[in-house]
């Protein structure tokens, strides 16, 4: 056996359960050894670069105007994306779920597809359809609305990227929710709405949050759809990650490191509450993925 | 059961359903939503590539530098992708078939990389073998380039695309428990006959939905791979890659005629995907969630 095993402390307790498959050692330690190498090392030379400026100097480059600038446009634009596919993505999960029309199967595979399609596709092709002389831009330019090349567009992008977390997140649980508990509401005197909004939306929260808070995670992360269609314009339409980018491309490895680990930072808070709101919702309804 | 119950309710414009008009209503806005967000932008692709003819299509695809792209674009998946199945099939074969300390933590680390931003991914390399690391100059003075080149490239797609079949198997596998491979141990086979013989094949739909969804996000990574690339023209530049470099030169239908082959790739994932999922959904069932 390797060294994944012997480290472990002998019969105070045990690190494994016995049993009778082979290759515990093998597999566990190939695991831990190309988890290290892969992620955790570059991850450690990130947070060391990060700690060689000290406090005062991590501070002073993470509070830069341009930073915070990126920062605000980042969160403030995954909020509002995130808002509007939890909107649109329950009614979505609600109606592939319980409705029965033609395409169903078809609409339900189709919304993978930001999974599948590379970002620099999407962010292309939302340019060309909502730049001023696009199929949509078009039909908003006469009114002097401009949707491209303003945060408007990335708050576009981010909705298309971000629907899939919502729907794939809600849809599951929607198809666990038993129909005893609307029978009950409904004998009970509750209508439709009510029972809509004060019994099956409530018992759909937690999924509705925890596909919130990926949706928001991965639209602040975001770079190849939004940096064709954002305009990139500092303190205005220029995310986090393209400044990451920039700073790199200008061998400002410092600057791109804080802005780098505020992210993380903030990523990892995200996965942290998420993890929070399956806890509970484990123990509040027996359900949680 | 519960469909055909819901049916039978239907009917009588049951209580714990919507009448059709507010069903067909529901159902629009979610049509009309996924057709704008989703469906337009894979139009909008295929259109452009072949708004300029047919021929000029084809001439864009057969350029040198389209063709090198697509060449470095099938070397980084054919060398990530296994790579990253190799790791899927040790941690899943670690986590699911014994019990130990840590096992839940563990499962978390996986899903790391999705809350990290892919310029972020990127970053971390070029922290750890860039100009100012220890690593960089040391490999460098035995003529081994990581930046700018294919070894850079291949990690930060392995670093993206690192949990996607770990994810896929680590709950199929638990969900199958280990009573088929203590049965196959217990009849005189070895482990490796065990694994071959017993474990792959109850695995193997699972196995190949996340080599599928591996696949189609190591071919379409952007975001970390532009920051390892250093972009030279025809050597270190992927098809997403060189997709942004013809579409900032404003040759905007090469962009879309190569774009267009990474949205067919991404339409046949979709396909595939579905066909496992309505054929084979109980077999791959418990890793999708």
């Amino acid at each position: 056996m390797s060294a994944a095993v012997s480290t472990a402390p002998r019969r105070a307790w045990s690190f494994r359960q016995p049993s009778v498959i082979p290759g515990f050692g093998l597999t566990l330690g190939f695991t831990l050894t190309y988890f290290s190498l892969i992620i955790l090392i570059p991850l450690i030379a990130l947070a060391v670069r990060s700690a060689g400026l000290g406090p005062e100097g991590f501070w002073k480059a993470a509070t830069d105007a341009r930073v915070l600038g990126s920062l605000r446009v980042s969160f403030v634009t995954a909020l509002i994306a995130a808002g509007v596919n939890v909107v649109f993505g329950t009614l979505i999960a609600w109606c592939l779920v319980r409705y029965r029309f033609p395409g169903r199967r078809i609409f339900d595979a189709i919304i993978d597809l930001p999974f599948a399609l590379p970002t620099a596709v999407a962010g292309i092709a939302l340019t060309a359809i909502y730049a001023p002389n696009g199929t949509v831009g078009a039909l908003f330019a006469p009114l002097g609305w401009r949707i491209a090349y303003t945060p408007a567009g990335i708050v576009i992008a981010m909705i298309f990227i971000g629907l899939p977390f919502v729907v794939r997140t809600i849809q599951p649980i929607l198809e666990e929710v038993s129909h005893e508990v609307e029978e009950a509401s409904a004998t009970l005197g509750a209508n439709r709405f009510q029972t809509i909004f004060h019994v099956i939306l409530p018992s759909l929260m937690p999924a509705i949050l925890t596909g919130f808070a990926l949706a928001f995670a991965r639209a602040v992360g975001e770079y190849g759809s939004i940096i064709f269609i954002a305009g990139n314009i500092p303190f205005v339409s220029e995310i986090a990650p393209l400044l990451i980018y920039i700073r790199l491309q200008e061998f400002n490895y410092v600057g791109a490191t804080v802005i780098a680990t505020v992210m993380l930072l903030i990523s990892f808070a995200i996965l942290f509450l998420i993890n929070l709101i399956q806890a509970w919702s484990r123990r509040r309804y027996g359900y949680g993925n | 059961m519960a469909t055909k119950l819901r049916a039978r309710l239907k009917r009588r414009r049951s209580p714990t359903s919507e009448s059709r008009p507010v069903q067909l209503l529901l159902i629009g806005i979610s049509l009309l939503f996924m057709a704008i967000i989703l469906v337009l932008p894979l139009y909008a692709v295929f259109h452009e590539a072949l708004s300029k003819g047919i021929g000029t299509f084809f001439a864009a695809l057969g350029e040198h530098d389209a063709q090198a792209a697509i060449r470095l674009t099938l070397l980084v998946a054919a060398i990530a992708v296994p790579l990253n199945v190799v790791f899927g099939l040790a941690a899943s074969w670690a986590i699911a078939k014994f019990e130990f300390k840590g096992k839940a933590f563990l499962i978390t680390l996986i899903d790391l990389p999705f809350s990290v931003s892919p310029v972020i991914s990127g970053l971390v390399y070029v922290l750890l073998f860039g100009a100012g690391s220890f690593l960089g100059p040391f490999l460098k003075s035995y003529g081994i380039e990581v930046l700018f080149a294919l070894p850079g490239i291949v990690l930060a797609t392995i670093f993206v695309t690192f949990p996607f079949v770990a994810r896929e198997l680590i709950p199929l596998m638990q969900d199958q428990g280990t009573g088929d491979e203590e049965a196959a141990l217990s009849l005189g086979a070895n482990g490796l006959q065990t694994f071959w013989r017993v474990t792959l094949p109850n695995i193997k739909w699972g196995l190949l939905y996340g080599v599928l969804l591996c696949n189609a996000r190591a071919m379409g990574e952007f975001g970390a791979v532009a920051v390892v690339s250093g972009k030279i023209r025809g050597q270190t530049t992927t098809m997403p890659l060189q997709v942004e470099m013809l579409y900032n030169e404003y040759n905007a239908t090469a962009a879309f005629a190569l774009a267009s082959l990474l949205a067919l790739l991404a339409l046949v994932t979709l396909v595939l995907k579905s066909a496992l999922e309505w054929r084979f959904g109980e077999e791959i069932a418990a890793g999708n969630h």
